[in-house]
């Protein structure tokens, strides 16, 4: 193995910057050809570096370990990286060099995180990706879109701080900054623990990414939709696979997005509590911590990104060639845009894990591994969570855009590259459902699953075509809520109305408080004023006119004192 | 954008809906039998009794649903609740059917 390959330069995470840099100042036209090429030379280097712990390099009194290859974090980066030469040529129209900069930043910064051997360096990757990753949100150029990208960026900034605090008291306390298991033990680890978690969406600390990532540009959001969610799976099954916390916080995770995402009417936004509830399965298997359960996860997480990725894609032509992705305006797109629709579906097919399609041959490792450990309370959560996929990203988002009453929007298909890139993700989607072995090969640990069997394809085939079912009663019955515009309320409305209430509150308290305080402080004034007047006044006792006789008496009598006191 | 076509297109012709109801119902009629035909590995007991999934399917997608529809009066607000809104979207009257 060449030498050079072992040094922090050889990193795939900085091909993509630098690449980014270039970009930053290369003409135009050369701008299709590098977002291509920057992920496919960092996807090669990165298949050429050895396994092992390499990139030493001393910062700031630590050494820090910038390139760890091991099976955990090789699948990882190799998606991230698939993921940006896709996103790469979704976006080869867009004429903004702050997008495709940003872009290939960002993607370095998540690749630079899930490549970090030391809590230093993921810190270092963490917060890139926050900053790289808003300028995608304030390319919409939107007042709206510069408010939530600063919303978007305070909550980033805060889980960064949250793991610096937590490597800080971590390193104190073991004399240690390797990433490897962390653990409930310590505060340290607590710390770094909801650090990940408001980058997983945890229930609660999720609602940063409905708010954002229907906000950011078209390929903005597809962008977002693949790196700092995954990052934050990434460094959970690195830190505290085999928690039991997880287990529950992940059942929940995946069942009460599920509401929202019916009656939500943006449609991007749909998926963004569809993404939400997907990780809820990831985060259940790393509560598990077996290697079937954690092997579900990283092979959930890189199906996942191809598919969400495919679907937002799909959305995202919706929303460049109408204008609109509001399901109660869409739909008969089918007409206009049936190669889009035709993607659309594949993707809602493979995330709903139908039989031949991606998500039925990843999901199932952690139901499975669920099953076989004897949770049977999460087990049911996302038998349940199943079925609510099949509604939100499996019906919803294509019935309602392509199909349902014609809108009479008539457009163009979507851009040609826009096409290619949706038609390479349904194919990788299709090519790990219908062959998952090179999948499989890459995975953490030794894999001994076989997915097709016939009681696992019958049991999802009824499970799905039984919701399916389901729908087709409930709509035709006139049950199935409607789409209609609006606004739901999520738990943002605690930062965005209830604690600037709280706030008002206070300040209105401590201005009455205040005004009291000063009005006391008046009173007494005027009381002293009295006083003084009284003293000092034109008719006060220290004004009036004494006659001589009295001051001698005066003087008469201190001088007696004097005279005792010295006698 | 043009007015939409007279003719109706293929997914809006009855004939073709009904097509697909019947074959989304023949399929889970097949998916019935099926209980016969195949060796249940149960990890809970619960799991392996008859049509377990097609019940679990059919109930679990219908409460979610309706659980989210009757959710939906308590949640919802008016577009602009937050009010951030654009300057060039104010300009563009809300529709009558956004009320809180």
């Amino acid at each position: 193995m060449s030498d050079w390959l072992g040094h922090a330069m050889a990193s795939p995470a900085l091909v993509l910057m630098l690449g980014a840099a270039l970009i930053a100042c290369l003409p135009r036209w050369l701008h299709g050809v590098w977002l291509l090429v920057i992920p496919a030379a960092a996807l090669a280097l990165l298949w050429q570096l050895p396994m092992g712990m390499h990139g030493q390099i001393g910062l700031f009194g630590f050494d820090l370990t910038t390139l760890r290859v091991d099976g955990l974090s090789r699948i990882w980066a190799t998606i991230f990286l698939i993921g940006s030469f896709l996103t790469g040529l979704y976006a080869l129209h867009v004429d903004d060099r702050i997008q495709h900069v940003s872009a290939l930043v960002y993607a370095g910064a998540a690749v630079g995180a899930v490549l970090a051997g030391d809590l230093v360096t993921l810190f270092i990757y963490w917060e890139a990706t926050a900053i790289a990753s808003v300028f995608l949100i304030w390319a919409s150029r939107t007042i709206k879109a510069h408010i939530v990208g600063l919303r978007y960026l305070v909550i980033q900034v805060i889980s960064g701080l949250l793991l610096m605090m937590g490597t800080i008291i971590h390193y104190h306390a073991t004399g240690s900054i390797a990433f490897d298991h962390l653990g409930l033990a310590t505060p340290g680890g607590w710390l770094i623990f909801v650090a990940f978690g408001i980058k997983a969406a945890f229930p609660l600390l999720h609602n940063w990414v409905q708010d954002a990532y229907p906000e950011a540009t078209v390929s903005g959001t597809v962008i977002l939709s693949i790196y700092t969610t995954k990052l934050a799976i990434y460094s959970l099954a690195r830190g505290y696979a085999g928690t039991e916390a997880l287990i529950t916080i992940g059942a929940v995770m995946t069942i009460f997005p599920i509401f929202f995402a019916v009656i939500e009417n943006d449609l991007r936004r749909v998926l963004a509590y569809s993404l939400n509830n997907q990780l809820g399965f990831m985060v259940v298997g790393i509560g598990i911590g077996t290697p079937l359960a954690l092997n579900g996860a990283a092979a959930h997480a890189f199906a996942h990104i191809l598919y969400k990725g495919l679907l937002f894609m799909s959305m995202g032509a919706v929303l460049h060639r109408v204008g609109t992705i509001k399901a109660s305006e869409l739909g008969g797109l089918y007409k206009s845009m049936p190669w889009t629709a035709a993607f659309c579906i594949v993707g809602s097919m493979s995330i709903s894990a139908f039989p031949l399609f991606s998500g039925f041959v990843t999901k199932s490792m952690i139901l499975t591994a669920a099953a076989e450990n004897h949770h049977w309370i999460a087990w049911l959560a996302l038998l349940v969570a199943s079925a609510g996929v099949l509604d939100h990203s499996g019906i919803k988002v294509p019935f309602f855009s392509f199909f349902h009453h014609d809108a009479g929007f008539r457009v163009r298909e979507a851009p040609l590259n826009m096409l290619l890139a949706m038609g390479a993700t349904a194919a990788l989607c299709i090519g790990i459902g219908v062959y998952p072995a090179p999948l499989y090969a890459i995975l953490p640990f030794d894999v001994d699953y076989s997915p097709y069997t016939s009681t696992h394809v019958i049991n999802q085939l009824q499970l799905l075509m039984f919701a399916a079912l389901a729908f087709v009663v409930l709509f035709r019955s006139g049950l199935y809520p409607p789409e209609v515009r609006g606004l739901n309320l999520d738990s943002d409305w605690l930062y965005r109305r209830l604690l600037p209430a709280i706030g008002r509150g206070i300040h209105r308290g401590v201005a009455t408080l205040r005004a009291k305080i000063v009005a006391g402080l008046g009173q007494l004034a005027s009381l002293a004023e009295h006083w003084l007047t009284e003293a000092f006044g034109t008719n006060g006792a220290a004004a009036r006119t004494w006659t001589t006789g009295v001051m001698l008496l005066w003087v008469t009598a201190l001088l007696a004192a004097y005279l005792l006191l010295y006698y | 954008m043009s007015q939409p076509d007279a003719r109706p297109g293929l997914f809006e012709r009855t004939g073709v809906i009904h097509t697909i109801i019947a074959l989304i119902v023949l399929i889970c009629a097949g998916l019935v039998v099926a209980e016969f035909f195949y060796v249940k590995h149960p990890h809970f007991g619960f799991d392996g009794w008859f049509a377990f999934y097609p019940l679990a399917g059919f109930v679990a997608y219908c409460f979610i649903v309706l659980a989210a529809k009757m959710l939906r009066p308590a949640l919802r607000r008016n577009e602009d609740y937050y009010n951030e809104r654009d300057r060039q979207a104010l300009q563009t009257p809300m529709r009558d059917d956004d009320h809180e």
